[in-house]
């Protein structure tokens, strides 16, 4: 390692201060030179991500009940689980939470991002503010949204609001706008972070060209801010509805998919097959369909970007 | 922006790192291989995991401390977990080959399928080599240890059935005497929902709570042979008349009000219903015996000032179980694991001899008004500030005709998740008594 590294920065180094001509002797030189670099990457992924994968896609035609022997089922399991009413239902609310609470978190958070962007010291502080959700860890945030939301203990009894004593938690209907609410209350920070940069990577000069055209706040917003944004909210709605396939933590101590199965989504009816029915079989089944699921959504909103996903938003600047 | 710097500079980030991630690399590998958590642990000659919560997480504490010392070459290292957290933790330790020397759990189901998998020791020996282990326990505890007519794990700490409680000072308020029947139960609804009370606190986001209303109405109604039915797998078990019957009861109570209004949001582990039933909220209450320790702890001078009552469960008309039956839990379980060292299943064996029922843990257990699973300590019950509530649950205990394992230990957990799931629609009224019987019956057999 120590001897190959003066050589590396050596021709970073060289490639930064000469970049036209002949980079490319440059470039195909360090290709050959920094491929074992990404050794250690690959090798997590491979350890960590791809060797699981392949297991769980053995184990979905597999019987095993997470303490004994393996046995081949075959294609028993995915019959089983393409057939189960209570996958589909699973399948039918991870969708629904996927699309609610990404219609909910977008334009809260762009509006933040936006807001939080400008240069006043007291959106600086209030900034602040917005991000403390961040800090906190799902179970954390569950536990208290579970202790305030008591129809008996919670806040509302205590406060004597009696339209916030609700059967929150209890109601089928009702407790999938809590987890909406819950969700959005713990991401919206982190998604106004991803349009607070994106904002502030908008030239001004675009800002000034505007104005000097007549153009009004919420004209800018529309023409500048928002199309310039386009690959800060591609980003930000992969992480929504990715995240949002594998959201577990957070309804698991909040609900445990309860009441019945109202808000079982598939993160929690593959945890509740796998670990507390201990059928790790038709558990992997939904295992690999996340998977499959999460990565088709992932493929299908990067081709939203279009084609040249890559290519500078900038030009004539 | 030129590409050579965009390209130079992904290499330079990750070449950083992989000089920062190396050292996580091996701490990810190496930490793979320990066995358990916890430093305590490290040395001890046996391993074993408990459930964190007082009083029992003290005085095990406590009763291990006393037997290390007394004992410093077979020492048991203890480690504490949370109850739901536990119950995963362990399968998936057992699966793994990391479990702890001692595996403690409730027996029934769970047991069966860690003995099927070939991964707890054949205790039956061990008893007859030594009886008299065996003949200080209550016999009535050894049901849910044995598989296939061995046994498999030792029967200890207390014997918790599930008791109906009530709020004395309530009662008076309204003038009303404690429920003897269901139709008692069913009539005084409306009269506690007048004064502004509710009827029965139930922790109903736990489901097991609300799992506890029909095995005593199964057994009210057709008596123990109802779930011996479903436990053997009978075919449509479930859809027997006394089943479709209790089902329909337990509804009915739903639909009158009976439950406190949002009982679907709370959750027992907080233990949300019992502050309900001691802050005087709730008039009455169906938990396991285990709540009165908490509630003398939590509630003031409610158990103290004598407002905590207690009741056999209410008789069903026309039903044929005996008045006398208790369902709950009978004991909690220790088996030994099959991979573990042979020192540590010594020092574990010794610790089931000397340490896990010794004289001062039965009686750090009675002090905490709970019943152990001991033959001979009625004197010592007697002798209780809680002698009335200690010698009520020996009664109930010694003196059921039948004592029915909690279902959903009882049955294998596959059944019991399913149960439980539908328990809880049931419960919300999402589904009716015969939507549950056939829901239920598929799983008959599992």
């Amino acid at each position: 390692m120590t001897t190959t590294t003066p050589t590396t920065t050596g021709s970073t180094g060289a490639a930064r201060r000469a970049p036209a001509p002949g980079a490319s002797e440059h470039r195909s030189v360090k290709t050959g030179s920094v491929a074992w670099m990404a050794i250690p990457a690959v090798a997590f992924f491979v350890l960590f991500g791809a060797v699981p994968l392949i297991g769980v896609g053995v184990l979905s035609f597999t019987q095993w009940d997470g303490i004994g022997a393996i046995r081949w089922l075959g294609g028993g399991n995915w019959a089983s689980v393409m057939t189960d009413p209570v996958m589909y239902k699973a399948l039918g609310l991870t969708f629904g939470i996927m699309i609610f609470s990404w219609a909910v978190q977008t334009p809260v958070s762009l509006l933040l991002g936006v807001f939080t962007a400008g240069t006043q010291k007291y959106r600086a502080v209030l900034a602040v503010l917005y991000f403390l959700p961040l800090l906190m860890s799902a179970a954390a945030i569950s536990i208290a949204f579970k202790a305030l939301l008591d129809p008996n203990f919670g806040l509302a009894a205590s406060l004597g609001i009696p339209v916030l004593v609700q059967n929150w938690l209890g109601d089928p209907t009702l407790v999938l706008f809590v987890i909406i609410f819950v969700l959005s209350w713990m991401y919206v920070p982190f998604h106004s972070l991803l349009y607070q940069g994106g904002v502030q990577q908008i030239p001004r000069s675009m800002y000034e060209a505007a104005s000097i055209d007549g153009a009004g706040t919420v004209r800018q917003f529309f023409s500048i801010t928002l199309p310039q944004l386009k690959y800060t909210v591609i980003t930000s709605s992969t992480l929504m509805v990715v995240g949002s396939m594998t959201a577990f933590d957070l309804i698991f101590v909040l609900t445990a998919g309860g009441p019945g199965d109202a808000s079982r989504v598939l993160a929690l009816d593959m945890y509740l097959r796998g670990f507390r029915a201990n059928q790790m079989g038709p558990a992997s089944v939904i295992a690999v369909l996340i998977v499959l699921i999460g990565l088709g959504l992932a493929l299908f909103l990067r081709r939203l970007g279009g084609k040249d996903a890559n290519s500078s938003q900038m030009e004539g600047l | 922006m030129s590409t050579t710097t965009q390209r130079s500079a992904p290499s330079r980030r990750s070449f950083l790192g992989a000089v920062v991630l190396a050292p996580f690399a091996g701490a990810a590998l190496s930490a793979c291989g320990t066995s358990g958590p916890g430093s305590s642990a490290a040395d001890a000659a046996a391993t074993e995991w408990y459930l964190s919560g007082d009083p029992s997480e003290t005085i095990t504490k406590n009763g291990v401390a006393a037997f290390n010392e007394a004992n410093p070459d077979q020492t048991i290292g203890l480690t504490f977990f949370q109850n739901d957290a536990y119950k995963t933790k362990i399968k998936t330790a057992i699966g793994a080959g990391q479990a702890p020397t001692i595996i403690y759990g409730w027996g029934g189901g769970t047991l069966r399928s860690y003995v099927e998998a070939g991964q707890v020791d054949d205790l039956t020996s061990w008893f007859d080599a030594n009886p008299d282990v065996r003949s200080r326990l209550l016999e009535s505890s050894f049901g849910p240890a044995t598989v296939d007519g061995k046994i498999y794990a030792l029967p200890n700490e207390t014997v918790t059935p599930i008791v109906f409680f009530y709020n004395k000072a309530l009662f008076e308020q309204v003038g009303a005497q404690p429920p003897k029947t269901w139709d008692d139960l069913l009539a005084l609804v409306p009269v506690f929902t007048d004064a502004g009370i509710a009827p029965l606190a139930l922790g109903g986001q736990s489901r097991w709570t609300s799992m506890m209303w029909l095995e005593y109405l199964y057994d009210r109604i057709g008596g123990p042979e109802l779930f011996t039915a479903i436990y053997d797998g009978e075919p449509d078990a479930w859809s027997a008349p006394a089943s479709l019957d209790a089902l329909g009861k337990v509804q009915e109570l739903v639909a009158a009000g009976g439950f406190i209004t949002g009982f679907e949001s709370i959750t027992a582990d907080s233990n949300a219903d019992q502050a309900l039933l001691y802050t005087g909220r709730a008039a009455m209450m169906l938990h396991g015996a285990w709540t009165y320790g908490s509630m003398k702890t939590d509630g003031g001078d409610f158990v103290s000032g004598g407002s905590l009552g207690w009741l056999p469960f209410p008789t069903v008309a026309g039903g044929t179980g005996d008045p006398s039956n208790a369902v709950g839990n009978p004991g909690q379980y220790m088996s030994i694991y099959t991979p573990a060292e042979q020192p540590a299943k010594d020092a574990a064996l010794k610790y089931f001899t000397d340490g896990i029922m010794a004289d001062d843990v039965l009686q750090a257990y009675i002090d905490a008004g709970n019943v152990p699973i001991a033959n001979g300590i009625e004197d010592r019950l007697a002798a209780s500030d809680d002698a009335e509530w200690l010698q009520f649950i020996y009664s109930t205990a010694s003196g059921a005709k039948t004592f029915t394992q909690s279902w959903d230990q009882a049955l294998s957990p596959a059944t019991a998740e399913a149960l439980l799931t539908n328990i809880e629609q049931l419960f919300s009224r999402a589904i009716t008594p015969e939507q549950f019987a056939t829901a239920m019956n598929a799983t008959l057999g599992q």
